[in-house]
């Protein structure tokens, strides 16, 4: 099947690298004329996520696969893991440092924002190990 | 007119095929071909970035010739403000309008005076809840530009209003009809433009049927002249007609501060609009009212074709304002006329899709990063192209080919061969032998 893959690497705590591999797959969305709205959604999506991994994982990957029916986006990272999930989809909940805080990052919206604009979010997360997001935008 | 019109252009005898333009040019629409750069129509912006940085002066505003007012039985100059700071020590706009009247025109129309209706419009439409938040301005035609082609999204935050070089010059017209009883189309209305975007907006109007200016002349072109008469007038004739809003728009903020609300934000500087742009459409910008946005550094003042560095002309403009109302010019009733808001949407422009179909981009995407993984990285621009990736995208498209990277060239020649071909950089280690 037609499909275009793309891999980042995604450095850690690294503020003014964060968002290159969103902002990348943004421009290459709008190369292959996909409906704004979608790339909109992919982009704020993956855009947090990435965010996320830098924050709280010290970096991380991001996997794509860009497909005729729908946009598969993995972020997976060997960070401390998420604690409780369901406390930390809830608006506002953040465990991020103040200095992270005093950039304008941490609000509590990463994980709200990243469901709010996928279609599928599924998280697997394990204390110590590394957390791994995946996201599906659906084309049709 | 065509809607690749385009102000900028290259004189071919000057450039030499040198790699300056290809890289300064933000939307990447210049390649080196046979020696001499060629504009990508579709891609240029007229932002005038190159005309900026070719060192052989190769590339150009096209304005019109200066004896087009003969063609006129009427005649008026449009200054934008940003000509005001080109000039040390002025103490009275009124210097500058005046000898407008010198240089061949009946009259001058101050754009400023646009310029404040425009920004007591927006106060209007923004109050009235009408416009869709962040608004964005639309002053800038190089802006308004780039969002057609780059960020076609965006369009809906496009402020829906004519530009103060426009409004100025339909009031200046139906003036000078009503004092002259000539008809329309006798009047001349000729903007003196600071940039060669405004000149493609006058020649290919935005969101206009018809533009209501009949030239543009650049500032650095009649600045040796003006100045010269300006040295020689006594007493200036009351002509200015804008207060400290309007003359404000010359420099970046002008517009917003007009607006007298807290939440916004002025970008200058083409890189700094684009990262701005990116911003507002990942929506990380929705708690702002308003964006204004200019493509030169400084705003207007900053423009390619002016002739004093922007922070001087601003700190000029200051220090001239200080003395005007706050604003001269008002809307009827408080009501923004038909004339003044656009009488077609913007439309955007597809040029960044690598194919009609999705499939078909899809496939080419995928031959784009596989030939882009191959080349050098170096971003050298010998292939005439801004970059790995863009040569990359331009082979895709059909438009390059593989052999036109050096280095790719070089793969097939011996090690000698190689070395006697490559610039010095590149060639093999010696001192490892």
């Amino acid at each position: 099947m037609n499909s275009v893959k793309l891999h980042y690497d995604v450095p850690g705590d690294d503020f003014t690298r964060a968002g290159e591999a969103s902002g990348c797959v943004k421009k290459m969305l709008k190369e292959i004329g996909f409906e704004p709205d979608i790339i909109r959604n992919v982009s704020i999506a993956m855009y947090e996520a990435e965010i996320n991994m830098v924050i709280h994982a010290g970096g991380g990957r991001a996997d794509v696969e860009i497909t005729p029916d729908y946009i598969e986006v993995i972020l997976s990272d060997d960070g401390p893991g998420i604690k409780d999930v369901e406390l930390a989809m809830q608006e506002g909940y953040s465990t991020a440092p103040d200095n992270v805080r005093s950039l304008g990052f941490g609000a509590g919206m990463g994980l709200p924002n990243i469901k709010k604009y996928s279609d599928e979010m599924k998280i697997d997360t394990e204390i110590n190990v590394g957390t791994t997001i995946t996201l599906r935008f659906y084309l049709h | 007119m065509d809607q690749f019109f385009h102000s900028v252009r290259l004189d071919a005898d000057k450039c030499k095929g040198c790699t300056n333009c290809i890289k300064r040019c933000p939307t990447e629409a210049i390649r080196v071909r046979a020696g001499k750069a060629s504009i990508i129509s579709e891609r240029c912006i007229d932002c005038g970035e190159c005309i900026r940085i070719c060192p052989h002066h190769a590339k150009r505003a096209q304005t019109d010739p200066f004896n087009t007012i003969l063609e006129y039985k009427y005649r008026i100059a449009l200054p934008a403000p940003t000509l005001y700071g080109q000039f040390n020590n002025l103490e009275d706009v009124d210097y500058v309008l005046t000898a407008m009247k010198s240089l061949g025109f009946d009259d001058a129309f101050e754009v400023s005076a646009g310029a404040e209706l425009i920004s007591e419009a927006t106060r209007v439409m923004m109050n009235s809840g009408e416009l869709k938040r962040p608004v964005i301005s639309s002053a800038c035609p190089a802006v308004c530009r780039l969002i057609r082609v780059r960020f076609p999204k965006l369009i809906s935050h496009v402020l829906p209003l004519t530009s103060p070089m426009e409004e100025a010059g339909r009031i200046a017209r139906e003036e000078a009809v009503k004092k002259t009883g000539l008809k329309p189309e006798e009047i001349g209305v000729f903007f003196i433009t600071p940039c060669p975007a405004k000149i493609t907006a006058s020649k290919s109007p935005i969101c206009l049927d018809k533009s209501n200016i009949n030239g543009a002349f650049a500032i650095k072109d009649l600045y040796p002249v003006l100045f010269q008469i300006m040295d020689k007038i006594e007493e200036p004739e009351p002509m200015k007609k804008s207060g400290l809003i309007g003359v404000s728009w010359a420099g970046s903020g002008g517009e917003s501060a007009a607006l007298i609300r807290e939440q916004y934000l002025a970008a200058d500087g083409i890189e700094n609009v684009i990262k701005v742009l990116e911003q507002v459409e990942d929506e990380k910008l929705n708690d702002l009212d308003f964006i204004e946005l200019n493509a030169c550094s400084g705003g207007c003042v900053g423009g390619p074709l002016t002739v004093e560095n922007p922070y001087v002309a601003k700190a000029r403009i200051q220090k001239l304002r200080k003395y005007l109302p706050v604003s001269c010019n008002h809307l009827e009733n408080g009501e923004v006329p038909d004339e003044m808001r656009w009488s077609k949407p913007l439309e955007g422009l597809s040029v960044l899709r690598l194919a009609d179909n999705v499939i078909e981009a899809m496939t080419r995407l995928n031959e784009l990063n596989e030939i882009h993984a191959s080349l050098p990285g170096l971003d050298c621009g010998t292939c005439g192209a801004p970059s790995c990736r863009a040569l990359a995208e331009d082979i895709v498209r059909g438009t390059a080919s593989i052999n036109d990277c050096v280095f790719r060239m070089g793969e097939n020649m011996d090690k000698a061969e190689r070395d006697s071909f490559m610039p010095a950089p590149f060639r093999s280690n010696t001192q490892e032998e």
